[in-house]
């Protein structure tokens, strides 16, 4: 069996080819296009021609890609999308879309309906759902809308009135697609109900993506499963991305960092990945990525959608060095994917931070020619790991030395000594551990739930919602019997008495195939 | 006299994070729920206790509860000014002017949004100074006002109204009639006439937020956020370190916990506990009080100077932990008896920050 993988970037797509013990058969690098799907193509027919590989043998293709977030982003193809929110009397202060960009409500020429619905906190409902309301919301809906939101107060608590409303819908609308916030995001309305609204409004490009790509495969004469990879650094049936095509964003951080654990063999590192313009630091905590605790925004919208805690830098192998008085500049300013025309090294006249470490000694690339650097690069180049050395020990959470592993189009350009490192591993394929990231194969399930202790113990909560994160991950497709749990967190709801408990739970197991 | 502007509202909300000491709910919902309410009904008016007339009906207005239930279970216009309207009736006065009962957290932009909707005036003021978890936390229990009045409401419609002995039973009953309300209310209590409100009011208080909100947000300059909010607040810079175990477990209704960091920098080899219950209360440096409650602490991320709240705060965190002297008001016996280290049962006595940092440097 061989795995393919594909992982778009802003700057390059890259691929690799893995046989059935995850190791490397062949890897490539193409600029991305402005279609996107010219990059994937290219990537696909050359893997399809290569002498090594066997077109049969190809049964697993996963995609990591930047198409939704650039639909978001650019407001480009976005569907038109009701909402209904099942809170009143309640909710009403704050209607959906207060606070986002005016020019993306104007691209999802929204219908908004707020019914009588949702929960309290211990599962008793505030309002029951009323028939005629929700008739009424369908007339309203019907001809102006091309899929639909639903979003009920406290659904991560009980689903049951959410799951109602979409199954009453679907008989009235019978080929809408349907987000449900229950299944997309935690406690808080406003940023669930934003997350199910993206979802919701994604429909149409996460279509195309997920066909194309399959049409794609297809005319190369593969026939494999396809997988799409999510921002929580595992993947989801082609059939499962269709429906929540929001987990599909900033996977790109995230593959790389898993990329990083598999080609090292390290579950609990440091990941640095050095690009063109910037680089990434991510933390890898038992091989998936530290998740960031702040609310995040994608495209203006604040949501409280899972992502990796990264921190990013100026620097990489484009970065420009300039003299400033008497002391040298890095970055931020980057000559990026021309780095081969304008590098001193490559005939061009900026000096870069791959020119430096060309000139070093550190790094070594066929044709390049650094005799016309006249610059102190010696003095310049312990600049570099300086800013490396300092950003890493910013996400590290302790003192005590940890192993970095070096990836990315940029890696070499690093000493494999770093301070703060208990090592350096620089490992093979480096360049596109960001492909390998989305060709490996974990499935996930994740559960946010609250849970009133009045009814029920500690203990059988953190259970109850483990075996839902199980059950999660086995509908989209994993391996029952080798499901692992990576998180389980609970936190107290403060200003309460009676105790109540927000529990966090993430399973994560290998592709049944 | 001046208008809100959206851009004041978002900077109250950053400062009032900062002032919510750890606590007090995340500003966003308030800031929402206050942009809501003044994009439908208009501008709001903010007045200093200068401007107050003797006569003027001062009346606060705050939300009780979780805020984790406040987050899903959004106030309704109507549950907004039930309270008031439910005081007005038990009263027989009209309410002239709108106050904040609590600058740090959300409670600080909760009143905006009722005075957006009801045309009433804001007043530039609170009775903490900063937040705190009880309902007898402010400044009129420390001049002995009493809360005779608490009006309540729900977004069912229920509204109840309580006349409390004194401000821990206002506490008591109040904090029952929530939780049956599912676990999140809009209260008003203390309403007072102007002369009075002069007397008790921590004035400035949302200006001040605003403030610090300004100051995070324009971070181009040299000087470095967190030093101008400290120059701002007449503050201390305790601990720089990075977040270690955080231990959080729930007695009564509130997370109750600790934060152990180790120092960085110039703390290099040092061991900084934060000990808090909502917000935090202690700061301790290798075992001796460095800050201590009504003293406002506040953790902020070492790189934006942006507040970490206790439920925010994460294992491995870069953080400053900064300290503030509170308003004298609570520096009197019966402000240390109210929210001092032994009302929430800690075995120390309250020393105020100044004189901490001074034995500490020396």
């Amino acid at each position: 069996m061989i795995r393919l993988g594909i992982d778009v970037g802003g700057t390059n797509t890259d691929g690799v080819l893995m046989d059935e013990s995850y190791r490397v058969i062949t890897s490539m690098k193409t600029p991305t296009t402005d279609d996107v799907f010219t990059g994937i193509q290219t990537i696909i027919q050359q893997f399809a021609s290569h002498p090594a590989v066997n077109l049969e043998d190809i049964q697993v293709a996963t995609l990591g890609t930047t198409h939704c977030t650039n639909a978001i982003v650019e407001r480009k193809q976005l569907n038109r999308v009701g909402v209904i929110r099942l809170s009143l009397p309640s909710g009403t202060t704050i209607p959906p879309f207060l606070g986002w960009p005016n020019d993306l409500v104007e691209a999802l020429q929204p219908e908004i309906a707020l019914i009588h619905g949702g929960y309290e906190y211990n599962g008793e409902p505030i309002s029951h759902i009323r028939h005629e309301e929700l008739d009424h919301v369908i007339e309203q809906m019907r001809g102006k809308v091309e899929s639909i939101a639903v979003c009920g107060v406290f659904s991560p608590v009980l689903q049951d009135q959410e799951k109602y409303v979409v199954e009453y819908l679907q008989r009235a609308f019978p080929n809408m697609p349907i987000s449900m916030s229950s299944e997309i995001g935690s406690v808080g309305l406003i940023e669930r109900e934003n997350a199910t609204i993206l979802n919701a409004a994604l429909m149409t490009t996460i279509r195309q993506v997920s066909q194309g790509f399959r049409r794609a495969l297809k005319e190369a004469g593969i026939e494999a499963a396809i997988y799409l990879g999510q921002n929580d650094g595992t993947l989801m049936t082609g059939d499962y991305a269709e429906q929540y095509p929001i987990f599909t964003i900033a996977c790109g951080p995230t593959n790389s960092i898993r990329g990083a654990a598999h080609l090292s063999n390290v579950d609990n590192a440091i990941v640095v990945d050095i690009g063109g313009t910037t680089t990434d630091i991510g933390v890898l905590v038992n091989s998936f990525p530290r998740q960031t605790s702040l609310a995040v925004e994608v495209g203006g919208v604040r949501t409280n959608y899972r992502m990796p805690d990264i921190y990013a830098i100026g620097f990489g192998g484009g970065t420009c060095v300039t003299q400033q008085n008497e002391s040298w500049k890095v970055g931020p300013e980057s000559v990026g994917y021309c780095l081969m025309q304008e590098a001193i090294s490559f005939g061009g006249e900026t000096l870069t931070a791959t020119d430096v470490a060309l000139a070093v000694g550190e790094l070594e690339i066929e044709g390049a020619d650094c005799s016309r650097i006249t610059e102190p690069v010696h003095d310049i180049y312990p600049l570099f790991t300086q800013l490396v050395a300092e950003a890493v020990d910013r996400m590290k959470t302790s003192a005590t030395p940890i192993p970095v592993i070096l990836v990315g189009g940029g890696a070499a350009l690093m000493p494999t000594v770093l301070e703060g490192a208990s090592e350096v591993i620089r490992p093979a394929h480096a360049s596109v551990a960001n492909a390998v990231g989305a060709a490996l194969g974990d499935i996930s399930g994740t559960v946010e739930k609250v849970y009133a202790l009045e009814n029920i113990t500690h203990e059988d909560a953190l259970q109850q919602a483990k075996e839902e994160a199980i059950e999660q991950a086995v509908e989209a497709g994993a391996e029952r019997s080798k499901i692992e749990v990576i998180e389980l967190e609970d936190y107290p709801l403060a200003y309460m008495p009676g105790n109540a408990i927000l529990v966090k739970v993430k399973v994560a197991g290998p592709l049944a195939l | 006299m001046r208008w809100l502007t959206e851009n004041d509202i978002e900077h109250i909300a950053v400062g009032a994070a900062v002032l919510g000491t750890g606590g007090g709910g995340d500003p966003f919902i308030g800031k929402m729920m206050a942009l809501g309410a003044i994009d439908k009904h208009g501008p709001v008016k903010v007045i200093n206790i200068d401007e107050l007339k003797d006569d003027d009906f001062v009346l606060p207005v705050s939300g009780m509860g979780a805020p984790s239930v406040l987050v899903e279970k959004i106030p309704s216009f109507d549950q907004l000014v039930n309270p008031l309207k439910a005081y007005e009736e038990a009263i027989g006065k009209k309410v002239t002017v709108i106050m904040p009962i609590e600058v740090g957290g959300v409670n600080s932009l909760i009143p905006v949004a009722v005075a957006a909707m009801t045309g009433l005036p804001i007043l530039d003021g609170d009775a903490m100074g900063r937040a705190f978890p009880e309902a007898q936390m402010v400044s009129f229990h420390l001049d002995g006002l009493k809360p005779e009045l608490v009006t309540m409401a729900d977004e069912q419609g229920n509204h109840v109204t309580i006349r409390p002995v004194n401000g821990l039973w206002s506490e008591k009953l109040s904090r029952q009639v929530t939780v049956a309300m599912g676990g999140s209310t809009i209260v008003s209590d203390y309403g007072v006439d102007g002369k009075q409100a002069k007397k008790s009011v921590i004035p400035n208080t949302l200006t001040l937020a605003q403030k610090i909100g300004e100051l995070l947000e324009k971070r181009t300059e040299a000087v470095h956020p967190i030093e101008k909010m400290l120059q701002l607040l007449k503050g201390r810079l305790l601990f720089k370190g990075k977040a270690q175990l955080i231990k959080r477990g729930i007695q009564g209704g509130f997370t109750r916990g600790e934060a152990h960091f180790t120092g960085m920098d110039d703390d290099e080899h040092s061991e900084c506990i934060l000990y808090f219950q909502n917000e935090h209360l202690i700061a301790k440096r290798d075992g001796r009080p460095i800050a201590l409650t009504p003293d406002l602490i506040a953790v902020l991320d070492e790189e934006t100077g942006m507040p970490i709240t206790t439920e925010g705060l994460r294992y491995g965190a870069r953080v400053i932990i900064v300290a503030f002297p509170a308003h004298e008001k609570w520096r009197t016996p019966i402000g240390i008896e109210t929210a001092g280290p032994r009302y929430f049962k800690y075995d120390v006595d309250y020393v105020p920050l100044e004189q901490l940092h001074e034995e500490e440097l020396s």
